[in-house]
C-alpha cells in the first residue's frame, strides 16, 4: 500500500516533468518571438527591445530559460508578458470563478446522468431508454458554442434579460440578496452549457454499468429470493455498478481549463479557460505554460487520487 | 419473432432434408454437406441492417458526401452555377428563400436559381453556394485527421504490443522496456489538455488548413494505440501466431497480415467517433478565429462569421449548427452501429 503509493507518485512526477519540458519547447520553439508581436509599434525600440528580452530572460539559452522560468514560477517571481503581474496572482484570481462554475456545472452533470443513466438501463430498450439514448448522441454531437448561441437567442428574445459576464452591467452596490442573486443567474447558462456534454456522456456510461451489473448472477438469486424491484435495484446492483465512478474524478478536475474555453469566451465569463485563449492571442507564454503545466497537475493529482479511492472502496483490489 | 421461433426448435424444416453423401463426397464445400457460409462482411451487415439509428446515420452521411462532391462541380470554375464569392452589397443579410431584388443587383450577379435558398450574408453572398464549397472542407479535415492519428496510433500500438519487451539500451545499461517508455508516451498525451493544446500550436503556427488537419491528427493518436496495443499483447499469445512462427513467417508478415487485421475493429470505431469529433474540434477553431482562413468557407466559418448577426440573422447560425450536429450525429450514430456490428458477442 505504502510502496504503491510512493511508486505511483514518483511516476507522476516524471509523467509532470516531461510535460512540462513539451509544453515549454512547443512554445519556445514554435516561429515569432514574443518580443516581436508588435514590429509596427514605433514607440518599440531596439534598446526596449533588448531590455525587454533581458527582462524576461529570453536573450539565454533554452535550458538555462527552462530551470529560471520554473524557479520564479515556484517562487512566485514569474510576471505575465503583458502587463507585468505575477502570474500566479493571475491565475488564482480567475481560478475562484472557473471554479464555481465547474462547481456548479458537475452538480448538475451528476445529478441529471445518474437518475437518466440508472432510470434508461431498468427500462432498457422502451421508450424512455430509446429516447435518451437518441437524445444523449444528439447532445455529444452538438457544438457547444451552437448550442450557446441558441440559447442565447432563446433566453434573450423570451426574457428579455442579460445573460453575458459575471454580473449585470451598472448595477454594483446594489446590496445584499440583491448581488449574489444577480451572479447565480448568470452562472445559470454558462454551467447548462458546460453540463450538457458530460450529461450525455456520463449518463451513457452509468447506463452500460449498470447493464452489466443486472445481467450479474448475483441479480438473479437476489431477485430470486423475492426481493423487491426497488430493492434488487437500489440495494444490491447500483452499489456495484457505482464502483467505477470513483475513477471519473481523474476524469473530471482537467474540465476546469480545457473543457471551458470556449464556453468562457462566449459568455464573458473571467475564468482560467478566457485567460488562456487570451494569453494565447496575446502570446503571454508564462501564462500559457503555467496554464498548461497547472492542467497537468489537475489531472495527475485526478487519477492518483482516484487510484487510491479505488483502493479503499473495491476490496478485491490489493496491493 | 418469427426468427425466434425457428432458433427455438434448432432445425427449420429447410433444412431436414436427406444428406446427399454421394456430392459430399465428391464436393466436400457443397451446400449439403457444409452448412452455408456466410462471409464476414454478410455477417457484419446482417447485424447493421437491424439498427435503425445507424441505417439513418449512414444514409445522412452517403447524402452529404454526395453533397460535398456535388459542391466541388457546381462552385468551382470559371462561371459556377453556384457562385460563393459573388458580393451583392443591396441584398446582404436576406432570410431563407428570399427572392434576390432585381432592380439593384447586376444581371449577372443574380443567384442561379433565381432564389436565396439558405439566405446571403453579410456581404450578400450566397449561404447555399458557401456551404456547398465548405462541405469538402470541413469533411476532409475529419478523413485527413483521423487518417493520421490511425497511422501513428497503430504504428506505436503496433510496436508496443510486437517489439513491447525489447530493452531500449544505451551502452551498455538497459534503460527500460519500448513498452514501458510508449505506456509512459500515453501517460503525458494524456496529461494534456488536448484542445487547449492544439490552440495553442494552431495560434503560434501560420494559419493553413493542413496545418489544422495534421495538428488535430497529431494529437489524437493515444486512443487507437492502446486499442491495438492491448489487442496484439492478447492476440500474439495464441496459437495461430505460433503455428506462423514456427514455419518462419517474418515478424512483419505476421504483424501486417495475421495480428493488424485481427483487432483493427476497435480501430475502426474509434475512427469513425474520431472523425465526428475531428470536425467539432475544426468548428470550434473556426469559430474562436483560429480557423481555416478566408475566403475559403467551412461550416465553423459561416457561424462564426454570424454570430455578429445572432438576433438580426439568426439563419446565418441555424444552417452552418444544424449541419455540423447532423454530419457528426450521422457518423456517432454510424460509429456505434458498427461497434454493435463488429463485436461478435452480438451475431447470429
Amino acid at each position: 500500500m505504502f510502496v504503491f503509493t510512493i511508486k505511483s507518485l514518483y511516476k507522476k512526477l516524471i509523467t509532470l516533468f516531461f510535460v512540462s519540458v513539451i509544453s515549454f519547447l512547443i512554445i519556445h520553439l514554435a516561429p515569432g518571438e514574443p518580443s516581436q508581436i508588435n514590429p509596427l509599434n514605433p514607440r518599440f525600440t531596439k534598446d526596449d527591445l533588448e531590455r525587454y528580452r533581458v527582462a524576461f530572460d529570453l536573450d539565454k539559452p533554452l535550458h538555462i530559460q527552462y530551470l529560471l522560468f520554473f524557479k520564479k514560477l515556484f517562487t512566485g517571481n514569474l510576471k505575465s508578458f503583458k502587463d507585468n503581474q505575477p502570474v500566479m496572482g493571475k491565475i488564482t484570481e480567475r481560478f475562484y470563478n472557473s471554479l464555481m462554475l465547474f462547481i456548479v456545472g458537475t452538480i448538475l452533470t451528476w445529478c441529471l446522468a445518474f437518475p437518466i443513466g440508472i432510470h434508461a438501463a431498468i427500462k432498457r430498450g422502451f421508450t424512455f431508454d430509446r429516447w435518451t439514448t437518441f437524445l444523449s448522441y444528439t447532445l455529444i454531437s452538438l457544438p457547444g458554442f451552437f448550442l450557446a448561441y441558441v440559447m442565447i437567442i432563446f433566453v434573450v428574445e423570451v426574457f428579455n434579460v442579460p445573460v453575458l459576464g459575471m454580473r449585470t452591467f451598472g448595477r454594483e452596490g446594489i446590496g445584499f440578496p440583491y448581488t449574489p442573486m444577480d451572479k447565480l443567474w448568470h452562472l445559470v447558462l454558462p454551467s447548462i452549457l458546460e453540463a450538457t456534454a458530460g450529461i450525455a456522456i456520463l449518463s451513457r456510461y452509468v447506463r452500460s454499468q449498470m447493464l452489466e451489473v443486472i445481467g450479474q448472477d448475483y441479480i438473479r438469486t437476489a431477485k430470486a429470493k423475492g426481493l423487491t424491484d426497488d430493492d434488487v435495484n437500489y440495494n444490491h446492483a447500483l452499489k456495484n455498478a457505482l464502483l467505477p465512478f470513483v475513477t471519473m474524478f481523474g476524469m473530471l478536475l482537467p474540465g476546469l481549463i480545457g473543457g471551458s474555453v470556449i464556453i468562457e469566451s462566449i459568455f464573458a465569463w473571467p475564468g482560467m479557460g478566457r485567460m488562456g485563449y487570451e494569453a494565447i492571442l496575446a502570446r503571454d507564454f508564462p501564462i500559457i505554460i503555467t496554464l498548461n503545466f497547472f492542467s497537468a497537475v489537475l489531472v495527475l493529482a485526478g487519477t492518483f487520487v482516484s487510484d487510491l479511492l479505488y483502493m479503499f472502496v473495491d476490496p478485491r483490489i490489493k496491493l | 419473432m418469427k426468427d425466434k421461433k425457428s432458433s427455438e426448435f434448432g432445425i427449420r424444416s429447410s433444412e431436414l432434408k436427406p444428406i446427399n453423401l454421394q456430392s459430399a463426397i465428391r464436393n466436400p464445400q457443397s451446400d449439403d454437406f457444409m452448412p452455408p457460409e456466410r462471409t464476414p462482411f454478410q455477417d457484419f451487415w446482417m447485424v447493421f441492417k437491424g439498427n435503425g439509428m445507424a441505417m439513418a446515420g449512414m444514409v445522412i452521411l452517403l447524402i452529404f458526401f454526395a453533397l460535398a462532391i456535388m459542391g466541388i462541380f457546381t462552385t468551382s470554375g470559371e462561371k459556377p452555377i453556384l457562385d460563393p464569392h459573388t458580393v451583392r452589397l443591396p441584398d446582404k443579410l436576406k432570410p431563407p428563400l428570399s427572392k434576390p431584388t432585381i432592380d439593384s443587383v447586376p444581371k449577372e450577379n443574380l443567384p442561379s436559381f433565381g432564389i436565396y435558398l439558405l439566405g446571403t450574408d453579410e456581404l450578400g453572398r450566397d449561404i447555399f453556394a458557401r456551404m456547398l464549397q465548405g462541405a469538402i472542407v470541413s469533411l476532409s479535415v475529419g478523413f485527413v485527421a483521423v487518417g493520421i492519428s490511425i497511422i501513428l496510433g497503430v504504428l506505436i500500438g503496433g510496436i508496443a504490443g510486437f517489439y513491447g519487451e525489447n530493452m531500449i539500451r544505451i551502452g551498455r545499461y538497459n534503460i527500460m522496456t519500448i513498452d514501458t517508455m510508449i505506456v509512459a508516451l500515453i501517460d503525458i498525451q494524456l496529461s494534456f489538455p488536448t484542445f487547449f493544446l492544439i490552440l495553442t500550436v494552431i495560434a503560434l503556427l501560420p494559419p493553413s488548413i493542413w496545418n489544422i488537419m495534421a495538428i488535430i491528427g497529431i494529437t489524437g493518436w493515444v486512443g487507437p494505440a492502446r486499442f491495438v496495443r492491448a489487442d496484439i499483447l492478447s492476440l500474439r499469445e495464441q496459437e495461430f501466431i505460433l503455428a506462423a512462427k514456427s514455419i518462419g513467417v517474418p515478424d512483419l508478415r505476421i504483424i501486417l497480415l495475421h495480428l493488424l487485421p485481427n483487432s483493427i475493429a476497435p480501430v475502426l470505431v474509434s475512427a469513425t467517433i474520431g472523425i465526428a469529433s475531428a470536425i467539432l474540434t475544426e468548428s470550434a477553431l473556426s469559430f474562436l478565429g483560429f480557423g481555416v482562413p478566408p475566403p475559403n468557407a467551412t461550416w465553423g466559418n459561416i457561424l462564426s462569421d454570424g454570430k455578429k448577426y445572432i438576433f438580426d440573422a439568426p439563419w446565418l447560425t441555424y444552417t452552418p449548427g444544424i449541419t455540423i450536429l447532423l454530419t457528426v450525429l450521422a457518423f456517432n450514430l454510424f460509429g456505434e452501429g458498427l461497434r454493435d456490428a463488429l463485436n461478435p458477442k452480438l451475431r447470429n
